[in-house]
């Protein structure tokens, strides 16, 4: 793996003591965390541990109940419109327009993020050629296979070139050489600098981050590269570290 | 960025399988059945007579009524209490009923008295049939006179209710004809204007909810106001080809014009599109889902709708409710199109509504960019 575990690494998603609470149900409990530019960060975590809740939060679209956190240089409670302008974000449920074609899924994006009529040309033309979708231009994406939607979709939140991008189970009801695919797309980007803060529960994909850190009811339990995290729990994968931490405190 | 937005809006529409059939058979359906169909006049009342004198005179009087257009062939009974009968089986809707010796006392300048009943379970069926009864007697009453059968003074007693001496005729001013598609038409374009342009927005922000697609717009840096106008627009553009469309068919159909000028007919409904599709998406901003929306949406349009005047005089309604009209926009508009389709308003008699129209145009529109929110 690329890691960067260098010295010249500054954060990028900075985290402390942030906390969601919804009624009388706590969904992130005060987690505290930084993320380094180019970075590929791996948020894991059981279903309802807070994942979810806690990437909305770092996005501008839920407010945090208490603490505070910038994204790329920008406070995620006062100016939650930069930091959008900043990052791209992909949705665990598929959220491009399915009534529109692929080509004008790129256009109305690219507008939104103020690209250039040319630039958006361009940038449709290169994405297109990089996911072999130059027969699909015109298709409507709601007739695109599952697995082509997810990399379209990837696409398309990183079409302005942002600092980082918040995949939330990207790799999520595709199947093995679709995922194989997308993470390939992930690494492209990163190895352009942009940062990817990932969602996932599957634990091959754990262990092609840089760092991942493992959530539970709402709290960060361990943080650290794969093999540390092996290491420390002396675990031979992931799934075993997994397993390990999901079944503590019980 | 606002271009990009809209021309995505346009394409949606475009493409749905169903909106563009509405926007464009809806208004020809209603505005050519509704006028037909949707009208106050009363006519064909079934007429019951009881005639106890079966004389040439009491014969004459409902032959007369039965040859009036409004009135179907009456139906001859025995007495008072068959007829009684046949109102309650739904069979006939008034009674005349003609008294012994009507004749005779006539000639011989007797005052006597008819008696006209009427099922008053439809109230303005009732009175409204119950006069022109009246108005047959009356006028059997002044030939009576002119032809000097009898003398004056008994048959101004059998005149109901009504001194012979003075006559009422009244002119309707602006429908001069009393035709009721001329004062149905406007009230038709409020309704279609209401439903297209009030409806398709309360549908449209909450279907990206349940479609997810607002979650990437929202984690965008784009404006709330861009991304309204970017909605809204798209409404006031179907609503002016509506507009065209009900009036190219008053004109077809029913050879009604503006009598004021077509320029204040856009001006003004075009504010109060910007009224009912601001509402409209405030309604969609604060539902979760297309179901909610719709219900939401149909309970203030049918309030707004009964209360607008449209069936039932404003003037008449109790105060409270006449309060509650004045923030009513369909009121305002129902009175503007009826002020410019039938009285030809100008500016100047219009200018306060149109200030309120303003008002209420601009008032919805903020409203519906501050009740869109793109965080939690």
């Amino acid at each position: 793996m690329n890691n960067n575990s260098g010295e010249n690494m500054k954060p990028v998603i900075f985290v402390e003591n942030l906390t969601k609470v919804f009624g009388k149900f706590t969904a992130v409990n005060s987690i505290s965390f930084e993320v380094n530019k180019g970075e590929i960060f791996g948020f894991l975590g059981a279903n309802g541990a807070g994942k979810t809740t806690a990437m909305k939060m770092l996005c501008g679209l839920l407010k945090p109940t208490s603490g505070r956190g910038s994204v790329a240089g920008f406070d995620i409670t006062r100016e939650p419109e930069r930091v959008k302008a900043n990052i791209g974000y992909m949705s665990q449920r598929f959220s491009l327009y399915d009534d529109l074609r692929v080509w004008e899924n790129f256009r109305l994006f690219g507008g939104i993020y103020g690209l250039k009529e040319r630039e958006i040309s361009q940038t449709t033309e290169r994405m297109l050629h990089e996911l072999g979708f130059t027969q699909e231009r015109n298709t409507m994406v709601k007739s695109l296979p599952a697995g082509w939607k997810q990399k379209l979709a990837f696409s398309v939140a990183i079409i302005h070139n942002p600092g980082i991008v918040f995949l939330d189970e990207p790799t999520g009801g595709v199947d093995p050489k679709a995922r194989r695919q997308f993470w390939e797309l992930i690494y492209d980007a990163a190895e352009r600098g942009i940062t990817i803060f990932v969602t996932t529960h599957y634990m091959d994909e754990a262990e092609y981050c840089s760092r991942v850190s493992i959530m539970k009811d709402g709290a960060i339990d361990a943080l650290d590269t794969p093999a540390n995290l092996k290491l420390k729990y002396g675990a031979k994968s992931m799934d075993e570290v997994f397993y390990q931490l999901a079944n503590s405190k019980r | 960025m606002f271009r990009f937005l809209l021309e995505k809006e346009f394409k949606q529409i475009a493409r749905n399988r169903f909106l563009p059939k509405l926007i464009l058979v809806y208004p020809v359906v209603m505005m050519i059945l509704m006028p037909w169909a949707a009208n106050l006049d009363v006519k064909d009342i079934r007429l019951c007579v009881v005639d106890n004198d079966n004389s040439t005179y009491s014969r004459r009087l409902t032959q007369k009524a039965s040859g009036s257009e409004y009135f179907k062939e009456a139906i001859y009974l025995e007495s008072y209490n068959e007829a009684i009968s046949t109102i309650e089986r739904g069979e006939c809707d008034i009674i005349l009923e003609i008294p012994s010796d009507f004749e005779k006392d006539l000639v011989n300048g007797v005052n006597r008295e008819l008696s006209i009943s009427s099922n008053a379970v439809d109230g303005m069926r009732g009175s409204i049939a119950a006069s022109y009864l009246a108005g047959v007697v009356n006028d059997f009453s002044a030939e009576l006179i002119e032809s000097k059968i009898v003398n004056r003074g008994s048959s101004a007693a059998i005149t109901a209710a009504m001194p012979s001496s003075i006559e009422i005729v009244s002119l309707s001013k602006y429908n001069p004809s009393m035709d009721y598609k001329l004062f149905m038409v406007p009230g038709l374009i409020v309704i279609i204007i209401t439903i297209i342009g009030g409806f398709l927005p309360a549908l449209n922000i909450v279907s990206e909810k349940e479609a997810g697609t607002i979650e990437q717009i929202n984690v965008t840096p784009v404006r709330k106001i861009t991304f309204i106008f970017s909605k809204l627009i798209p409404y006031w553009v179907i609503g002016f080809i509506i507009l065209t469309n009900t009036l190219i068919l008053a004109k077809l159909l029913y050879g009604i014009v503006p009598v004021g000028s077509i320029f204040e007919f856009y001006l003004l409904s075009f504010l109060f599109l910007i009224v009912v599709s601001g509402l409209g998406l405030v309604i969609s901003n604060n539902s979760r889902t297309m179901q909610q929306a719709m219900f939401v949406m149909f309970f203030f349009m049918l309030v707004m709708i009964l209360l607008s005047g449209l069936f039932t005089p404003v003037s008449s309604m109790p105060i409270w409710a006449q309060v509650i009209n004045s923030i009513n926009p369909m009121k305002y508009f129902t009175e503007i199109m009826r002020m410019v389709f039938l009285k030809g308003s100008g500016l100047a008699d219009l200018y306060k509504h149109i200030f309120i129209m303003f008002g209420f145009a601009g008032a919805f529109s903020l409203w519906a960019v501050l009740s869109y929110r793109k965080n939690s």
